[in-house]
């Protein structure tokens, strides 16, 4: 493997009960984290090859990570979002090269199908940086019951040269969705929008 | 009396802390729960039924924690527990943790004392090596807002001096404890910190089955 991976996190959030009504079934969101070394931290380098393929490998880490935490078969994913939260010797580049040219294609494949786009978000930060991963409908990018967003957080993490990379996939939308919008039983999944 | 709204899982793998990388990497978690809070906002003298209340959650939390652990019972080799009250609430009511807490998770691990015995107040009596789990599940708690950290502190089951597993694992759940809400934590760990070496007494030297060396 290439990256250099200091830790791994995977968390599970399963909301039951929201504002007194149940939740059936409940709601559940999976996060995976890895805690990386930036190979470019300190320096400018204007090709950012080594991560774009850490990237690819990380997509299919944690997206398997998430997939397994929620105990569910892949084609039961529903939404999905990616993060990155560069150390401070790093760039906001190098959050983009982890993110964006590769690690897609293999969440695609830990989620089955995934024609919409995977939602993501950035930031440089320190220890204990949080930073909200998007969430959005996998086959379907306009679903409005299934907009919502996940913290991630490592305590100790990023360290000036390091690369927080996290990854959700849930089995559901928000608990109580109720602001109509396209609905999932609508969705065609074919231009990744509807 | 009280219903889990909300669980909170965590499993993350140490592989290294900038040192030499572990052979088997160091796989700790923590499990949260978020409850009502049925005592928010007023001070009730008798909280003592929620306590009983709360022996099921404990279990049912124990047992969620080690099946997210993914590792046999026997791996686990430290343990803690925390609560976080909410705003309307009071420091007592997470007090409320320590003995449906502690002993779910002793008594899922191995520990075959006598948890009537402690609740009335009388010590255990203790025969040879009496099961795993020996040692007190260290805890902490605090009052706090939504999404506040709590740091809660690790030690080996059965011997609380062992010094290599002294140790704490940051418990948050985003949004949570609202004001009128609980977070109850359980914590457990599958070895020593990922690069101990300031002495003390190692685990494989532990002798008097105390709960204490």
């Amino acid at each position: 493997m290439a990256a250099k991976i200091r830790k791994l996190l995977v968390q599970v959030d399963e909301t039951r009960i929201e504002m007194g009504q149940a939740v059936n079934p409940p709601t559940r969101r999976a996060l995976a984290m890895a805690v990386i070394e930036n190979p470019y931290a300190g320096r400018y380098e204007p090709k950012l090859d080594a991560l774009i393929d850490i990237g690819e490998e990380l997509g299919a880490l944690l997206g398997q990570k998430c997939v397994a935490a929620l105990g569910i078969a892949p084609g039961q994913a529903q939404s999905y979002g990616k993060a990155a939260i560069v150390g401070e010797a790093g760039e906001l580049e190098h959050a983009a090269a982890v993110l964006h040219p590769k690690l897609g294609a293999p969440l695609r494949k830990a989620v089955e199908k995934g024609a919409a786009l995977v939602p993501s978000a950035k930031k440089r930060g320190g220890l204990g940086t949080a930073v909200d991963v998007p969430l959005g409908h996998k086959d379907a990018a306009f679903v409005r019951s299934h907009f919502d967003a996940i913290e991630a957080r490592v305590s100790d993490a990023p360290r000036a040269h390091e690369i927080v990379v996290a990854v959700a996939v849930t089995d559901s939308g928000r608990p109580l969705p109720r602001i109509g919008g396209l609905q999932v039983g609508e969705i065609k999944g074919e231009d990744g929008l509807r | 009396m009280i219903e889990i709204r909300r669980t909170f899982t965590h499993v993350e793998d140490i592989f290294h802390e900038f040192g030499p990388p572990a052979a088997q990497p160091l796989r700790r978690g923590f499990i949260a729960a978020v409850l009502a809070n049925p005592f928010a906002g007023r001070y009730e003298a008798d909280i003592l039924p929620m306590m009983e209340v709360l022996n099921a959650v404990g279990t049912q939390m124990a047992h969620q924690l080690l099946a997210a652990m993914a590792v046999p019972a026997e791996r686990i080799e430290s343990y803690g527990k925390g609560a976080i009250v909410g705003a309307a609430g009071e420091l007592e009511h997470g007090a409320l943790w320590h003995v449906p807490g502690g002993y779910a998770m002793r008594e899922l691990l191995g520990w075959s004392g006598d948890r009537v015995a402690y609740m009335q107040g009388r010590g255990e009596a203790k025969t040879g090596q009496p099961g795993n789990a020996l040692s007190i599940v260290p805890s902490t708690k605090k009052v706090g807002p939504p999404g506040c950290t709590l740091d809660v502190p690790l030690t080996h089951i059965n011997a609380s001096y062992v010094r290599s597993h002294f140790d704490a694992i940051e418990a948050r759940v985003p949004g949570s404890p609202l004001a009128d809400e609980v977070v109850y934590v359980l914590a457990m760990s599958c070895g020593p910190r990922v690069h101990a070496r300031v002495g003390g007494l190692k685990a494989a030297d532990i002798s008097k089955w105390d709960g204490l060396r």
